[in-house]
């Protein structure tokens, strides 16, 4: 390291700099005795939408041709400014549907984050509150069965720095795999073992899942009933939540089906709708059962049983399905489906969407990193929350969280790829930017001065032989 | 690295060089023309301030030769407090190329916009809108108005100020006197010896500082309604004393909440925000 303050040359001002300092542009500075700038950014340049290539990027290639709402110039590679109080990266001025805007643009050094998992799947995970790991070490946990999915909740802080090292280490690492889209192999305490890639199938305990339910047992019967209406003469849907029976249930009665006598084992909600007709797990409907005959108890005659009797049991992704009729017993016998019948049951395939996870990575930016962009950091908290700044990261919209701080959330298959990194603390690095009107970025105490052009960092960036590349912004607009 | 222009949407200039960008806009059938002449304006601006640069950044000395520099000087001496010409640099810069831009027929109306420092120019009913930093307000700008520039100094962002407030914006009759004012009226918007106000030699934060040794701020902590009311009598006092000179047209003060406005800044307030 130097001591000495040195003269910056890359204007006509000739700052002088002391070691730490930038200049009177706030472009250049003195650091380690050299004067530096930018580092390598990503640019989101929306004229490559529609199966453009992430290209390597150089100034040679600018061609001049075009406007501010084509370029985005993203947070990634865009590099940190440290300590926070430096005023961030890059803060480019664009022009946008007419009005001037500033756009600070970070790399933003994440010790409270984490990841969303959303897994589409019937099957039974694990039970709630279970603990994940990746390896043998403890990342995160089971959270709540959602509509036809299976939440994880994994690192956050507690994991990332609150246990042992390892934990620590191994917990980053995973976060860090997710985000990038790689696939991750977790296991879950007293569950299954499930392989998470962003915009990929699970795969459950090595089998891949193809669909995901069309909705829960009872729902699939009030959607489809009057599809089975005079093809058969009793439907179960098989569903590890709220198994549905069609004479019973609501869309049922009101075709006038007639009764049959079934009686389904598990806790009758309302009429037509069962809970916990059996175990959860790998089988029909998210259930442990391989036989779906085994919910039933025994038929009632004087409830409308009788030889000859149809029943078709299918789970609620379609993907099992079985069609039995009475014997002289009332005992369900299997028998071929009915070519009328089939195509009820394809229907429920063909309504369920694919399988996949979806990897949300969740943040705080309510730090330190504020004061990249401003000297008074409440007042960007503030504009976050009252809508008047929008954040993004890596170029694509983040969901803010109400209430207090800056609390994010972002689908990472939409943001540029190899957006995130980590340093060693451990925590991930993501990009990062805050998009606010130009007098807004003013009147919170933005760092004015370090307000640039894109031409600007596109050319500076280039000469300073920072490398630079273009990329389509997905999922956007 | 020499003076660099870009066109950016809606149809305006973006000039670049060095520290300085300036966003251009020109209406009526002479802009290309007028466009054409602020950029011959920009291309030697910053190398002629640079050459005078020690000049410019002493408080007193000979009489610069380039006509930029001498409208710094000239500005920065109509005020009695102390200052440098530096103080006057945004404001005469965005003067200069308006200046020249308008040195043609057919333009009706034009801004030059140099880092919130704006001189602009209007014909009759042409109106101008800048929205106001602070305050979340617009001020809109009849061509009955005088004034034909506004700048805006505090002390947060890179400006270094001898005061706290958060902004203070001046419209005045140029550019530069409204630059030169708004850093004055900003420095008198102050506590002095309160402990809230952390506070740093200019010149340890920038070596090449004009305010060398003078104490600039660098943090405020949290103040209460009396403190900043006084801090804002203080600057409001020397808004007016200005005002009453002739040398600003109107000023509008901010601290925390507090917004304080000396003569009639046609100040309009839009609706508050909803999240």
């Amino acid at each position: 390291m130097s001591g000495e303050k040195i003269r910056c040359d890359a204007c006509p001002v000739m700052c002088f700099i002391a070691p730490g300092n930038v200049g009177a542009c706030d472009r250049y500075g003195n650091e380690g005795g050299q004067i530096v700038r930018s580092d390598p950014l990503t640019i989101l340049d929306r004229r490559l939408e529609g199966g453009g290539a992430v290209r390597p990027f150089l100034t040679h290639d600018w061609d001049g041709t075009f406007s501010d709402e084509d370029i985005f110039i993203s947070g990634v590679g865009a590099g940190t400014t440290y300590p926070d109080y430096k005023p961030a990266p890059f803060i480019v001025s664009r022009e946008v549907a007419g009005a001037d805007t500033v756009t600070v643009v970070t790399e933003a050094i994440f010790s409270y984050c984490g990841v969303k998992v959303k897994i589409d799947t019937d099957r039974h995970l694990g039970t709630e509150g279970a603990v994940v790991r990746a390896g043998s070490e403890a990342v995160g946990h089971v959270t709540t069965s959602e509509y036809g999915s299976q939440m994880l909740s994994l690192g956050g802080v507690d994991h990332l720095t609150g246990g042992s090292k390892a934990e620590g280490r191994v917990t980053c690492d995973a976060l860090l795999r997710l985000c990038n889209r790689e696939a991750v192999d977790l296991s879950i305490e007293g569950g299954a073992t499930v392989t998470v890639q962003a915009g990929m199938a699970p795969i459950v305990d090595g089998a891949r899942e193809a669909r995901m339910r069309v909705g829960c047992g009872s729902a699939t019967i009030g959607m489809f009933a009057s599809q089975w209406l005079g093809l058969v003469d009793e439907v179960v849907v098989v569903d590890d939540h709220i198994t549905g029976v069609v004479s019973e249930h609501q869309a049922g009665k009101v075709l006038d089906w007639p009764e049959t006598g079934i009686r389904i084992k598990g806790r009758r909600s309302t009429p037509g709708r069962y809970f916990q007709v059996a175990g959860p797990g790998q089988g029909w409907g998210g259930t442990d059962i391989e036989d779906p005959l085994s919910i039933l108890n025994p038929w009632l005659e004087k409830k409308g049983a009788r030889p000859g009797l149809t029943l078709l049991m299918v789970s609620t992704t379609g993907e099992h399905a079985a069609y039995y009729v009475l014997d002289d017993a009332l005992e369900p016998q299997p028998a071929p489906m009915s070519a009328a019948l089939q195509p009820s049951v394809d229907l429920i395939a063909e309504n369920c969407e694919p399988a996949l996870c979806t990897v949300m990575f969740q943040a705080g930016a309510g730090g330190s990193l504020r004061s990249g962009v401003t000297q008074n950091p409440v007042l960007l908290t503030r504009s976050v929350q009252s809508g008047e700044t929008q954040v993004t990261c890596g170029g694509v919209e983040a969901y803010i969280w109400p209430g207090g701080g800056i609390t994010l959330m972002v689908d990472v298959l939409h943001m540029p790829e190899g957006s995130f990194g980590y340093v060693p603390t451990p925590a991930l690095v993501a990009p990062l930017e805050f998009t606010l009107p130009r007098a807004a970025f003013s009147a919170l105490g933005g760092h004015d001065a370090a307000v640039r052009s894109i031409a600007d960092i596109v050319e500076k960036g280039g000469e300073y032989g920072a490398d630079m590349r273009l990329s389509p912004p997905k999922g956007r607009g | 690295m020499g003076a660099q222009a870009a066109w950016i949407s809606g149809g305006r200039l973006h000039l670049h060089h060095g520290p300085i960008d300036m966003i251009v806009g020109v209406e009526g059938p002479g802009a290309a023309a007028g466009f054409a002449r602020a950029i011959r304006r920009f291309d030697t601006l910053l190398e002629e301030l640079a050459a005078e640069l020690p000049r410019l950044r002493s408080a007193n000395g000979a009489l610069p030769r380039g006509d930029v520099a001498r409208d710094m000087v000239h500005t920065a001496g109509r005020f009695p407090e102390f200052s440098t010409p530096m103080a006057a640099v945004a404001g005469a810069g965005a003067d200069a190329v308006l200046a020249a831009l308008m040195d043609g027929p057919g333009v009706c109306k034009a801004y030059v916009n140099n880092g919130g420092d704006i001189a602009f120019h209007l014909r009759e009913s042409a109106v101008f809108r800048a929205a106001m930093a602070g305050t979340g307000g617009q001020i809109e700008l009849p061509s009955t108005c005088p004034a034909r520039g506004i700048a805006t100094s505090g002390w947060r962002g890179r400006s270094q100020s001898l005061g706290i407030s958060d902004s203070v914006t001046v419209l005045a009759e140029k550019a530069a006197l409204a630059d030169v004012a708004a850093t004055l009226i900003a420095n008198a918007v102050d506590l002095p010896g309160a402990a809230e106000i952390t506070r740093t030699p200019a010149r340890d934060l920038y070596p090449d500082s004009d305010l060398g040794a003078r104490l600039v701020t660098t943090h405020v902590a949290p103040l209460t309604a009396v403190q900043i009311s006084t801090a804002l009598t203080a600057g409001m006092i020397r808004a007016e004393s200005y005002r009453a000179a002739g040398l600003i047209h109107s000023a509008a003060l901010t601290l925390g909440p507090q917004t304080r406005i000396a003569g009639l800044l046609p100040l309009t307030q839009p609706e508050a925000i909803h999240a």
